[in-house]
């Protein structure tokens, strides 16, 4: 795109290039905000992949629209709006799921009702408020790249809350998603636990996706969980991995952002979804993996045949499969 | 208002029918994530140059099947140690529909620095539809697909409903679940594409699940059930368009979906 005047090149020295990437304050508090919520929402999705509640995060990162209109039709800031709705979307979706003894099917459809109406309910906002959404694009895909001072001093805040919080119930919460009704009988509150943990899903979705956009809000909180605990059961190293994966993905997906014109949340999708596959594939897992990807998906690394070394970035821990 | 009348009844017939057996396959979710990858899907045709319905129906039937194809191997690894109560596939589901929204993002970008304006605008149509602005000619096609889905549906409801409930018995009788999951699942790929550029896939989910869950709590007998969630669906856009005709600041989309919703909480409290 001739467009770019000022496009930075990558040159040949890679320390220079890093050194010219952090000289921008811009780019430092993208790093620094990116940094946050890798760790958050790999901590929190970890817990999240192993309590099946990836549909109750996606409809939790729904809510963003329905915060962000009545947040305009109200005129007050959107994150308020967002974090509002994803309080209360996260006490109807517990609501609707815990209770009596419900099926699984009949929760998934609780959910799917949560989100459509809060998705209504945006939309009726919006239509009341009558203009044009400025920042929806924004919101949709994200800012990395126009990070402001406070903007990390509030995700830092939010994040060191939801890891005290998690800290605190990380035991009796892990008992109880691994074998509820164990749980239940030893006294551990599952019920309060369920929707305590709904609540702070909530909060790390609401910060995710002022870095990576509402849409891709799962690149960091499913997909580095996933592939940790397609490598490892144990809790300790899957979350270390977790974690690990996170950061490695958004420091590589916002410096390739920085040297391209492409939406930096394309990268960290893309580069998150590509350690996944290789993961999967290397492990040998899942069969059918590689004919679905064949079908429909175009791009990403073809991988040759079980061989494992090759294409797989650095993942120490294939001698302890649990 | 005829048009949308027309093509929003069979439509909500449609979701209602398979949203039945999405329900009780636990399926929501995939249904979710097929609305979302009609998106990409029409970004990545309109960037191509080619019409955006026809990239609408591929992403969502391909993705359908792939979801099919190995949500059932999930389905089987998790049998032996959960008894299936559980399907596993919601993970990947997660993992791949972020991955083809990030593609979107960037066809997106692509389309937008290459022709500028109104890609926006675009996105926000696939994203919410408008069931006021269909045509004559979208109506019936809409209509056309919508009918030819519930008979689809209709013709391998037996052995899907065996399938679904019983997956190991099914398949020791003979009945092809593999096929049936994938075939299904593809099956929800063209309502999902038909009903997110008709009616938005805010729509899509709502007419999905609340009606199928409403219907699973009042009806015991599958085939009452099943067309009880129709039924349902349809009076839910019946009453919605009227409430949005009788007060015009009430979007339609909002009205059908407040209507199916607190339908379902009402049967939640009634059962």
């Amino acid at each position: 795109m001739p467009a770019e005047v000022v496009n930075p090149q990558l040159g040949w020295n890679p320390v220079r290039d890093l050194s010219e990437v952090l000289e921008y304050h811009f780019m430092v508090n993208a790093l620094l905000a990116g940094s946050i919520v890798a760790i958050t929402a790999g901590l929190v999705g970890w817990l999240m992949v192993l309590r099946r509640e990836a549909f109750a995060g996606h409809t939790l990162s729904m809510m963003a629209f329905p915060g962000a209109s009545g947040a305009a039709l109200l005129g007050i800031p959107a994150a308020w709006g967002y974090f509002g709705f994803c309080g209360a979307a996260a006490l109807a979706i517990g609501r609707f799921t815990s209770g009596e003894r419900r099926s699984w099917s009949e929760q998934s459809a609780g959910i799917g009702a949560v989100q459509a109406l809060a998705l209504a309910t945006g939309f009726l906002f919006l239509s009341l408020y009558g203009g044009v959404l400025g920042d929806l694009e924004n919101l949709l895909f994200g800012t990395f790249l126009g990070v402001s001072d406070g903007q990390v001093l509030v995700l830092l805040a939010v994040a060191v809350a939801t890891l005290a919080v998690l800290g605190i119930v990380a035991r009796p919460l892990l008992f109880a998603s691994v074998d509820g009704q164990v749980a239940q009988a030893r006294g551990v509150r599952v019920r309060m636990l369920s929707t305590a943990f709904l609540l702070l899903l909530g909060l790390t979705v609401a910060a995710t996706s002022q870095v990576t956009g509402v849409l891709l809000v799962f690149a960091l909180l499913v997909t580095p969980a996933a592939t940790a605990q397609a490598i490892t059961a144990r809790p300790a190293l899957g979350l270390v991995l977790t974690v690990a994966l996170g950061l490695l993905v958004v420091w590589l997906g916002l410096g390739i952002a920085y040297f391209s014109v492409y939406p930096a949340g394309f990268f960290i999708a893309t580069i998150s979804f590509a350690i996944y596959v290789a993961v999967r594939v290397a492990l040998g897992v899942l069969p059918g993996r590689s004919a679905d990807r064949a079908a429909g998906l175009t791009p990403p690394p073809a991988p040759p045949a079980p061989s494992p070394p090759a294409p797989v970035p650095p993942v120490p821990a294939r001698g302890v499969i649990a | 208002m005829r048009n949308a009348l027309l093509a929003g009844t069979f439509i909500a017939l449609a979701c209602g029918v398979s949203g039945w057996f999405v329900v009780l396959r636990g399926q929501v979710f995939a249904g979710d994530a097929l609305s979302h990858v009609a998106f990409p899907g029409a970004l990545a045709a309109v960037a191509a140059g080619i019409d955006e319905r026809v990239g609408l129906f591929a992403a969502t039937v391909t993705v359908g099947a792939g979801i099919g194809a190995f949500g059932r191997g999930a389905f089987a690894r998790g049998g032996a140690r959960m008894s299936g109560a559980v399907p596993v596939d919601d993970t990947a589901i997660g993992t791949v529909f972020t991955f083809i929204l990030g593609l979107g993002v960037f066809f997106l970008t692509l389309f937008s620095t290459s022709s500028g304006g109104g890609s926006g605008i675009q996105a926000a149509h696939t994203l919410f539809g408008s069931i006021f602005g269909l045509g004559q000619g979208e109506a019936l096609l809409a209509t056309a697909v919508a009918l030819a889905t519930v008979l689809l549906t209709l013709v391998i409801a037996r052995p899907l409903l065996f399938a679904s409930v019983a997956p190991d018995v099914a398949g020791a009788r003979g009945v092809p679940t593999r096929l049936l999951a994938v075939g299904f699942v593809a099956l929800l790929g063209v309502v999902a594409a038909e009903a997110t550029q008709a009616v938005g896939a805010l729509l899509l989910l709502g007419l999905l699940a609340a009606p199928a869950a409403a219907a699973h709590r009042v009806a015991k007998s599958p085939f009452a059930g099943i067309a009880l969630a129709g039924l349902f669906a349809v009076a839910a856009v019946w009453g919605g368009l009227a409430l949005a005709y009788a007060v015009p600041q009430l979007p339609p989309s909002t009205a059908i979906v407040g209507l199916a919703v607190g339908g379902y909480y009402v049967s939640t409290i009634v059962t």
